[in-house]
């Protein structure tokens, strides 16, 4: 029936038993806080609470959609997951070959066996772990295996501030689907999440974590000709030539987090702090991990210029996983000297929303708003919205 | 044939030849011959003698060349075969090409074209004698400033990229004239511009801007504005854009550029909503080009040969390929001596036989008949977009409920969402009813795009008989997906694995580094 997948299938590394190997981890708690309007589900406190308050787990119904959508390779396939509701009922409900590996406390699961079932994916090298869960969630996965697999997530909590989600679990199945066929790319997605303590207090305060290796659907944006695709990289260097070419000596460069600026430290050969800000003066680093005093510090005696990207699908330029760039950095600063660099593919994930701002400071974030330039590309430039 | 039953478009039973055909070189058997060429005779050989020393030694083969090797029948097998696999503009209803303008071009042009009079003049021939075709492509010069407002035209551009970067290079020329060259490096775009107004600017050294559209989806006046400065060389966009909105403020996006020291150029490779109806030229354009073998006629597709004429002000003229046709009112030449010229972008003066099917199609129309051309585009288009977004999955992104110009690009991306069904699958199914549908340019901007242009030369009848194949294959998607996934059943079209399109080590561009890359692998 698919001559082409088939054969796709047949040269890709199948395990012993002639099966590709899917590890699948539920977080049976994740989404219950959402439709009782608690922000969030992480702690055990407003697990109880939520239940308490008639909340239903959302994570099975949204496992088993995303499951469904897996069903036409269910015979190349075999799920390796953990007990009961952190994985099994969703395969054996949509009839899949399952192994079980693990133990947990039936009702008590915690982001420790979440963490463990993850390392033991990892120990059994499936080809893809699939998650159904939130933003906590994705923590969890990444402080268990980093970026040593790669992972996919069902969106099933109440916050998704991370990448590396699919849209709806049901596209989650269908890149599942294209991942075990070869046809899809890998990314670097970031992991993000808001302190849901604060949250709850109206403070909101993203953070980022780190980055999960997720496979993305380059037809989404790209469709089927695009030679260009090995790709949102080739893009990232070209990004990063171009910065680097307009570097000057008199400005000190202050960087902000992201696979995007990170292609630019690594073109001047420095090691950039993953999820921090770092500052870059004559090519060489003149500040790692720096916070805001730091920053203010050293702007007292130069100009500088501040280079950020978006985060994918959101858009957030300053406020969310950079607020070390406060809005006393930003103004001193200056607008102009605000460097944006993002892949075109990024600026189309965010089908047309504008830019955004959320610095605390409004009237820095109505200064922000407006156009700016943004650096696609050697020798390209987008003109880009910015709203608050 | 009734083409409806019970007042529903009929579906066509469609079944094309499926051949297990190797690729021409994978046919050769040693030794096989087409023809075989007699010996020379003694005499004729005595009197030229030995021929072959008159090529400097360095240039001659040491091997003969590595062609394949076939008897007649079975090359004319081969070609017949494939033929026989494609879908070509004579065989569908062309709809579903959007941005290619696929109107059917009469046989007859086809005939002038290959007459003995065009077939068997040469351009290194005096001029003298070869006035017929200067004349008509002088003659035919004055039909295009007359559809574009502008002055002066070249057919030198044997493509409509080739023509936008001979437009990037007579603006550069302009700026270098008045020693801004350096200063002017940026030239500004939209995001649904043809992709070729960016890239050929950028292969003529220009640093490119693009500008995203805004809330309504229109060109963005306001981005504009904020992208201009000192280093804005010039515009180059194309209007209608590839979503077939027409850009209302398109005057002051030219004032806007004109003040910033700028140039603009009119991309209307795609001219056929607007002729008779706007021109570059009241618009302020200084520079535009038009693509013959998309609006006029002659015709486009199987990247045969084409012309992107190009047109200029006054003020631009002396900028122009070389050479150009001057007619001295009894005589036509071809003016080499312009020294501020940017020289040439292709051989000689324009694809000649290109240019006479084009002069032919206009003339067989005239003035009134070109509009009625662009009229019926549009009234087609529009049908075609009230039609299918009666059809579930359907949308057509910005500018919503405003018409479009002579093409739109829609979006599928509910029907996917619902169905996991992707539009270039769509597309494969669309072929097993016989005809073609196309997605869009890269990047894809609109998600599961499909874009379609059913020019002027598609009766209603054809455009509901199109439509009715799209509406089967959304409802074959909702209710049977893995059909509309596993297709075609009934055509040729081929599923392509793309993941080696990504993989630069695996491209081959000629069948010798195809053959050079598979040694490698072996060894």
């Amino acid at each position: 029936m698919f001559p082409w997948h088939t054969c796709q299938f047949m040269d890709k590394s199948r395990n012993q038993s002639g099966r590709r190997k899917l590890g699948l981890i539920v977080n049976p708690i994740a989404g219950i806080g959402g439709r009782v309007g608690l922000k969030g589900s992480d702690g055990a406190e407003i697990q109880k609470k939520a239940l308490q308050l008639g909340a239903l787990p959302q994570s099975l119904t949204r496992t088993v959609q995303a499951l469904e959508r897996v069903a036409s390779v269910k015979e190349d396939l075999e799920i390796v997951t953990y007990p009961s509701e952190m994985g099994e009922d969703a395969a054996k409900e949509c009839g899949f070959d399952h192994i079980v590996v693990g133990s947990i406390r039936k009702g008590k699961t915690t982001a420790e066996d979440t963490k463990n079932a993850a390392k033991e994916m990892l120990r059994l090298s499936v080809d893809l772990l699939l998650f159904a869960g939130g933003d906590g969630t994705a923590r969890d996965i990444y402080n268990a295996i980093g970026e040593k697999m790669p992972v996919l997530g069902i969106p099933a909590g109440v916050k998704i501030h991370s990448a590396a989600f699919a849209i709806s679990p049901r596209s989650a199945g269908d890149l599942v689907v294209l991942f075990l066929q070869g046809r899809c790319g890998i990314r670097e997605a970031e992991v993000m999440d808001i302190d849901e303590e604060a949250l709850r207090r109206g403070i909101v305060s993203a953070k980022l974590y780190g980055y999960l290796r997720i496979p993305f659907e380059k037809r989404l944006i790209q469709g089927l000709k695009t030679p260009s695709s090995g790709g949102e990289k080739e893009a990232m260097e070209a990004i990063a030539c171009e910065v680097v070419d307009g570097m000057k000596d008199d400005y000190l460069y202050i960087v902000g987090p992201g696979t995007t600026t990170r292609a630019i430290t690594s073109k001047l050969g420095l090691n950039k702090t993953l999820v921090g800000v770092d500052v870059v003066s004559k090519g060489k680093l003149a500040g790692t991990d720096v916070n805001e005093a730091q920053l203010l510090k050293l702007l007292e005696k130069r100009k500088a210029k501040i280079i950020i990207t978006p985060i994918g699908g959101q858009g957030y330029i300053f406020g969310r996983g950079n607020q070390q760039i406060s809005p006393e950095v930003i103004k001193k600063v200056g607008r102009d000297n605000i460097m944006v660099v993002a892949a075109p593919e990024k600026i189309n994930s965010l089908r047309g929303r504008p830019f955004l701002v959320d610095t605390g400071d409004r009237a820095v974030d109505r200064m922000l708003s407006g156009y700016i330039r943004v650096v696609t590309g050697y020798n390209e430039h987008v003109i880009y919205k910015i709203s608050c | 044939m009734k083409r409806y039953t019970g007042g529903k478009p009929k579906l066509r039973r469609f079944h094309q030849a499926r051949w297990d055909e190797p690729i021409i070189f994978e046919l050769s058997s040693e030794g096989e011959r087409g023809v075989l060429l007699p010996d020379v005779e003694d005499e004729i050989k005595s009197e030229v003698g030995d021929v072959v020393s008159t090529i400097p030694e360095s240039m001659r083969r040491k091997q003969p060349p590595r062609l394949p090797e076939l008897s007649q029948p079975r090359v004319l097998r081969h070609y017949i075969r494939l033929s026989q696999e494609t879908l070509g503009t004579d065989l569908n209803i062309d709809v579903g090409q959007g941005t290619c303008t696929m109107k059917y071009s009469p046989k007859i042009n086809e005939q002038l074209a290959r007459m003995p009079q065009m077939t068997e003049i040469h351009p290194l021939q005096d001029e003298e004698t070869v006035q017929g075709i200067l004349e008509v492509m002088y003659k035919f010069e004055q039909i295009l400033k007359e559809i574009s407002g502008l002055d002066q035209f070249s057919f030198q551009p044997a493509a409509g990229s080739q023509a936008i970067y001979a437009n990037a290079s007579i603006i550069r020329a302009y700026h270098e004239a008045r020693g801004e060259a350096d200063q002017r490096d940026e030239i500004i775009t939209t995001i649904f511009s043809h992709p070729s107004d960016a890239a050929c600017a950028k292969t003529a050294g220009f640093k490119v801007i693009t500008l995203y559209p805004d809330e309504d989806g229109y060109p963005d006046l306001e981005a504009l504005k904020a992208a201009v400065s000192e280093r804005t060389a010039g515009l180059m966009i194309t209007n209608p854009e590839d979503t077939g909105i027409f850009n209302p403020k398109i005057e002051e996006f030219v004032k806007v550029v004109h003040e910033a020291g700028g140039l603009c150029s009119y991309d209307q490779a795609n001219a056929n909503g607007i002729l008779g109806i706007t021109r570059a030229g009241e618009a302020g354009f200084d520079l535009c080009h038009f693509n013959l073998h998309k609006t006029f006629s002659s015709p486009h597709g199987c990247g045969g040969p084409a012309v992107g004429a190009i047109g200029v002000t006054k003020e631009l003229a002396k900028f122009l390929p070389v050479p150009v046709i001057e007619f001295d009112g009894s005589k036509y030449h071809l003016d080499y001596g312009r020294p501020e010229s940017i020289g040439k972008v292709r051989a000689f003066c324009g694809v000649a036989p290109v240019v006479l099917k084009s002069y032919a199609w206009a003339m067989s129309h005239g003035a009134e008949g070109l509009k009625e051309v662009a009229e019926i585009a549009v009234l087609n288009n529009n049908y075609l977009l009230n039609k299918l977004l009666e059809i579930r999955g359907v949308s057509a992104p910005y500018a919503k409920g405003k018409r479009r110009i002579e093409q739109v690009r829609y979006s599928l991306e509910k029907l996917t969402r619902d169905t996991g069904v992707h539009s270039e699958e769509i597309g494969l199914r669309a072929a097993d009813f016989g005809v073609h549908y196309w997605t869009s340019h890269h990047p894809w901007v609109v998600p599961e795009p499909c874009t379609l242009e059913p020019t002027e030369s598609y009766s209603k009848a054809d455009l509901d008989e199109y439509v009715e194949i799209i509406r089967q294959v959304s409802d074959e998607a909702y209710t049977n997906p893995e059909l509309v996934k596993t297709a075609p059943h009934n055509s040729t079209i081929h599923k392509i694995d793309t993941a080696p399109l990504d993989d630069p080590s695996q491209w081959a561009m000629t069948w010798r580094a195809y053959r050079k890359k598979v040694r490698k692998e072996r060894e």
